[in-house]
């Protein structure tokens, strides 16, 4: 069975999409709609609860989000972790106790107990947003009782509404109304928007510093009290590509994207920094001089993991909504040959000048129908899938190999200096299969 | 509600999955939106199995609700049924699809499909893991014996027993299974079946052939032995073989339902456990303090092991399952210590630091809080990590899982002639607090974490490390304390503590070198 029957097969439209911006050429997305195997939105308090150093998340939901956090974070982090759930429980749902009370004495008695918690997310979750408990007025009241050594904020990480990263653009659209607005006559500022590993943020900053641009915020803040400022004059640089609901309410603060690749390899960290440069006015003879080293230096180590990783053939599962700009870089600086390309949400605009570097026969997958999917897995039979946690030893116990998503979104990849760690993320499953003789 | 951080056990809905993984070809419907697949991994990646849990999701979003979930639902069903063409489906609803009230049972009814339903009513809000594991299995079973079977006279043939308990992601009941395979064998009993682990519903139809039933974990098998017992006429065998003793009386359970002779099952040669208990180089082990925290059988069994068969002192006794308090409570009793029924977390980490246990026996929970404490811990029950799923064979049943037991337990301790040398060369730079028992590394307590600390916890539990540095800065004199210091870590946290007590209860405002050896000798055993 070759992959296109099963492409024929399957009911989903195959769409040409009239949104896409006119710098991307229309092509078709297998747009698929059934069992996903993904996380929800809550997922992202793991690495965001670390971000932000002084912010607590508290979830409101059910045992499953309990289980799924302290599932998902694979070890239990002991040190007392900077989030916790609501659990709700019959009496709360019968309507014995008003869910609006139990949260005020949850959260009375967290605060009390953590001094230290300057802001603090109140999570909805799958049974909260479907019985409807509005968040948003208890964090409207709580904050009142609170503020100001309290800000509390609000949002929703909820396997309805929000797949995996998604929640991370949840949480920060949050954030974005509670920025400070600049000065009307500011000069012009960068904010840089998405989560990154301490380490690699400050890589970016030194560079950009180097540049000339030293007005440069960065959301999340590692403090969440300590919030760049936002106005007009700012213009902002996606870290991220799931970032979406932020985007827009960073615009609706009056701030300007930069269009770039994302800054993943060394082609894709010199077009982000390029965005930066040409906005601020920087000169090309010292952009050159500041981002040569770097780029060199990804460049020579991605050459030596080059021989291991071209020519082999990869089929990304939707997952982290990293998967388009990871392919575009696999396949321009790697060589590698991209299958299927599945992303759980295709952001067009966001993304349009990563998937003008596809051709036309890399099949681009919007949505996941599980078991289809897996169907043209095992016909297409890549070198290696990139999966979430669930599926990864089941493909290898079909002779896949495999390499676990969830390892993209948890380790700094971006940048000229994480280009060849990027990299080895995917050679290493290749190598090992290779070395292992049992 | 429950503000909680970590938890014991999973929804109820795991615990189905638990049964449904465990079995072969059944398929489990379960009407949940996305980002409840994340259940998955605890099989593939915690038990490392090689295959995905036949778990269909429904996968509804907000934008389906009041709409067509049912329709979702269905289409699921349908689809699955088709593809995995299993004997029979469970279907059911995760926390959220509970509160939509789609109805899976009366949903896939209508559909006419072509295998039998088992619908499954297992209320998120109220319950948790294991009690949906144990209702799952039983509800299969229910649904799916033939209540026409009849027993042909024993006369003339071996005695038949099922085996009920064992399911995925269980603490070692792979190879608990073994062992009890093995017994059974010795006493010449035929295994009719095994079940939930490796049975067909085909299979499970047969469940009434057996004479007898065998109940290895209660928590999941106890309500459907009932319901046999009462339906077919099956006594069942409820001793828990784990431990040496309890061994013995499961083999004496076993034979007297099969009519069989015990002794060659009694007689087994490789049950080392006690006489390593008896070897004098065991001696150290006399009267060692343990805390003992887990789920309701492998916590009872620990306590009779610890009393009975290596000869420790049971300091704290614990269950996180409301459902089997009472038999924690009656061990505890006969402990002469109070039972702490509690699925906080931060209660027993509290509990276990006023006990200042030498070594405790926990789950995977109680392994962080001892390791943050600094004292030696093995894991004996579930909530289980991938270390609890061991390349080798390692059963906690029967005579072996005795052997494994001793192994486990006394390892983690600093052992006997290394404890003296401790206590009389405290001031060796090589016997440094940090370096804990020489022969095992990776145990090493660590010097108490100031962030540990620092980071107040969530519920209302004071941090009894911070007190501690409090008094010990009023109470202590500076000589005091130097000496308190030359005292092992193992034993220091103790004799501290009774130090402290017995100030106290002298009135004595201040504890120095008298203070410190009057209290020696005050609790001399």
């Amino acid at each position: 069975m070759s992959a296109l029957d099963i492409l024929d097969g399957c009911a989903a439209e195959i769409a040409r999409d009239d949104q896409t911006p006119a710098t991307a050429t229309a092509r078709p997305v297998l747009r698929e709609r059934g069992q996903r195997e993904v996380f929800c939105g809550l997922t992202g308090i793991i690495w965001l609860h670390r971000k932000m150093q002084d912010a607590f998340f508290l979830v409101v939901g059910s045992r499953t989000c309990a289980h799924l956090l302290q599932s998902a974070a694979g070890v239990m982090i002991f040190a007392e972790p900077r989030f916790a759930t609501a659990i709700m429980e019959e009496r709360d749902l019968a309507g014995m106790v008003d869910a609006q009370d139990e949260l005020d004495r949850v959260v009375n008695r967290l605060l009390e107990r953590r001094p230290d918690i300057r802001t603090l997310f109140l999570v909805g979750s799958c049974p909260s947003e479907v019985i409807k408990l509005d968040l948003a007025k208890a964090a409207q009241r709580l904050g009142a009782v609170h503020m100001p050594r309290v800000r509390i904020l609000n949002y929703s990480g909820s396997g309805i509404e929000t797949t995996f990263t998604q929640g991370e653009d949840a949480c920060l659209s949050a954030l974005v109304p509670v920025m400070p607005a600049s000065a009307p006559d500011a000069a012009k500022q960068l904010l840089i928007v998405g989560s990154l590993p301490d380490i690699v943020e400050d890589q970016f900053l030194r560079i950009l510093a180097q540049l000339g641009i030293d007005k440069v915020g960065v959301l999340p803040a590692r403090n969440a009290r300590d919030l760049p400022e936002i106005g007009p004059n700012t213009r902002y640089l996606l870290a991220q590509p799931f970032l979406g609901e932020t985007a827009m309410a960073i615009e609706g603060r009056g701030a300007q994207r930069l269009d770039a690749l994302f800054p993943f390899g060394a082609e894709g960290t010199t077009s982000w920094l390029r965005a930066a440069a040409r906005e601020f006015g920087v000169d090309e003879a010292l952009f050159e001089r500041v981002v040569a080293p770097g780029r060199e230096r990804a460049r020579i180590a991605l050459s030596k993991l080059r021989p291991q990783l071209s020519g082999k053939r990869i089929t990304f599962l939707p997952d982290s909504q990293l998967e388009v700009p990871l392919a575009r870089f696999l396949q321009e600086e790697l060589g590698m040959e991209l299958v299927e390309v599945g992303t759980p949400y295709l952001h067009r605009a966001h993304l349009a000048r990563e998937l003008e570097h596809f051709g036309p026969d890399v099949r681009i997958s919007e949505g996941q129908h599980l078991d289809r999917q897996l169907d043209r897995v095992r016909a297409d039979r890549p070198d290696i899938t990139v999966c979430g946690l669930g599926l990864a030893n089941p493909l290898e116990g079909e002779g896949l190999t495999t390499k676990w998503a969830i390892e993209l979104v948890f380790s700094p990849i971006h940048g000229f200096d994480q280009a060849a760690d990027l990299a080895e993320l995917f050679a290493r499953p290749l190598r090992r299969r290779d070395l292992l003789e049992v | 509600m429950q503000l909680a951080v970590w938890t014991y056990e999973g929804p109820p809905h795991v615990g189905a999955m638990r049964v449904a993984t465990a079995m072969e070809k059944l398929h489990y419907v379960l009407h949940a939106p996305q980002g409840d697949t994340y259940a998955d991994l605890l099989f593939t990646m915690i038990e490392r199995r090689g295959k995905r849990p036949p778990v269909t999701y429904t996968t509804f979003e907000a934008r389906d609700l009041g709409k067509d979930t049912a329709q979702i639902f269905q289409d699921a069903a349908r689809e699955a049924v088709a593809r995995f063409n299993p004997q029979a489906i469970i279907v059911g609803a995760s926390c959220t699809a509970e509160l939509i009230q789609d109805d899976p049972a009366g949903l896939s009814e209508a559909m006419n499909l072509p295998c039998p339903v088992i619908p499954l009513e297992l209320p998120s809000y109220q319950r948790k893991e294991n009690w949906g594991a144990s209702e799952t299995f039983y509800q299969i079973v229910r649904s799916l014996a033939d209540k026409t079977v009849l027993r042909e006279p024993r006369e003339g043939r071996p005695a038949r027993a099922n085996i009920l308990g064992p399911t995925a992601l269980g603490f070692r009941h792979r190879d608990d299974l073994v062992e009890i395979r093995k017994i059974l064998a010795l006493l010449g009993v035929e295994v009719n079946l095994v079940a939930p682990l490796g049975a067909t519903p085909e299979d499970i139809t047969r469940i009434g052939h057996a004479d007898f039933n065998i109940v290895l974990y209660p928590e999941i098998a106890d309500e459907a032995a009932r319901w046999l017992e009462k339906t077919f006429d099956q006594p069942a065998v409820r001793t828990v073989p784990i431990g040496v003793g309890a061994t013995r009386s499961f083999i004496a359970d076993v034979a007297e339902l099969a009519g069989a002779d015990p002794t060659p099952a009694l007689g087994d040669t490789s049950s080392r456990l006690p006489w390593w208990s008896r070897s004098v180089d065991s001696t150290y082990l006399t009267s060692k303090r343990v805390f003992i925290f887990g789920d309701a059988t492998h916590a009872v069994a620990a306590a009779r092991i610890a009393r009975e068969e290596l000869g420790f002192e049971v300091c704290g006794l614990g269950c996180y399952a409301r459902e089997f308090a009472r038999d924690v409570r009656a061990e505890a009793a006969r402990c002469g210590i109070e039972a702490l029924i509690t699925d906080d977390h931060l209660a027993v980490e509290d509990a276990i630091a006023a006990a200042a246990p030498e070594l405790v026996l926990g789950t995977q929970m109680e392994r962080h809080i001892a390791k943050r404490l600094g004292i030696p811990c093995a894991v004996i029950s579930a909530p289980v990590h991938v270390q609890d799923f061991p390349a080798r064979h390692s059963p906690q049943m029967g005579f072996e899982g005795a052997n494994v037991i001793f192994d486990t337990w006394v390892h983690p301790l600093v052992m006997g002639l290394e404890e003296h040398l401790l206590t009389m060369f405290r001031e060796d730079f090589e016997f440094s607090d940090e370096a804990g028992a020489s022969h095992h590394a990776a145990h090493s307590p660590r010097k108490a974490a100031p962030q540990a600390v620092s980071e107040a916890p969530v519920a209302d539990i004071p941090v009894p490390a911070a007190e501690m540095a409090l008094d010990a800065d009023t109470l202590w004199t500076a000589e005091a304390s130097r000496e308190l210091k030359k005292i092992p870590f193992f034993v220091r946290g103790k004799a501290k503590r009774n130090t402290e007590n017995f100030a106290a209860a002298e009135g004595r405002s201040q504890i120095d070198l008298e203070t410190l050896y009057d209290a020696k000798a005050h609790y001399a055993r």
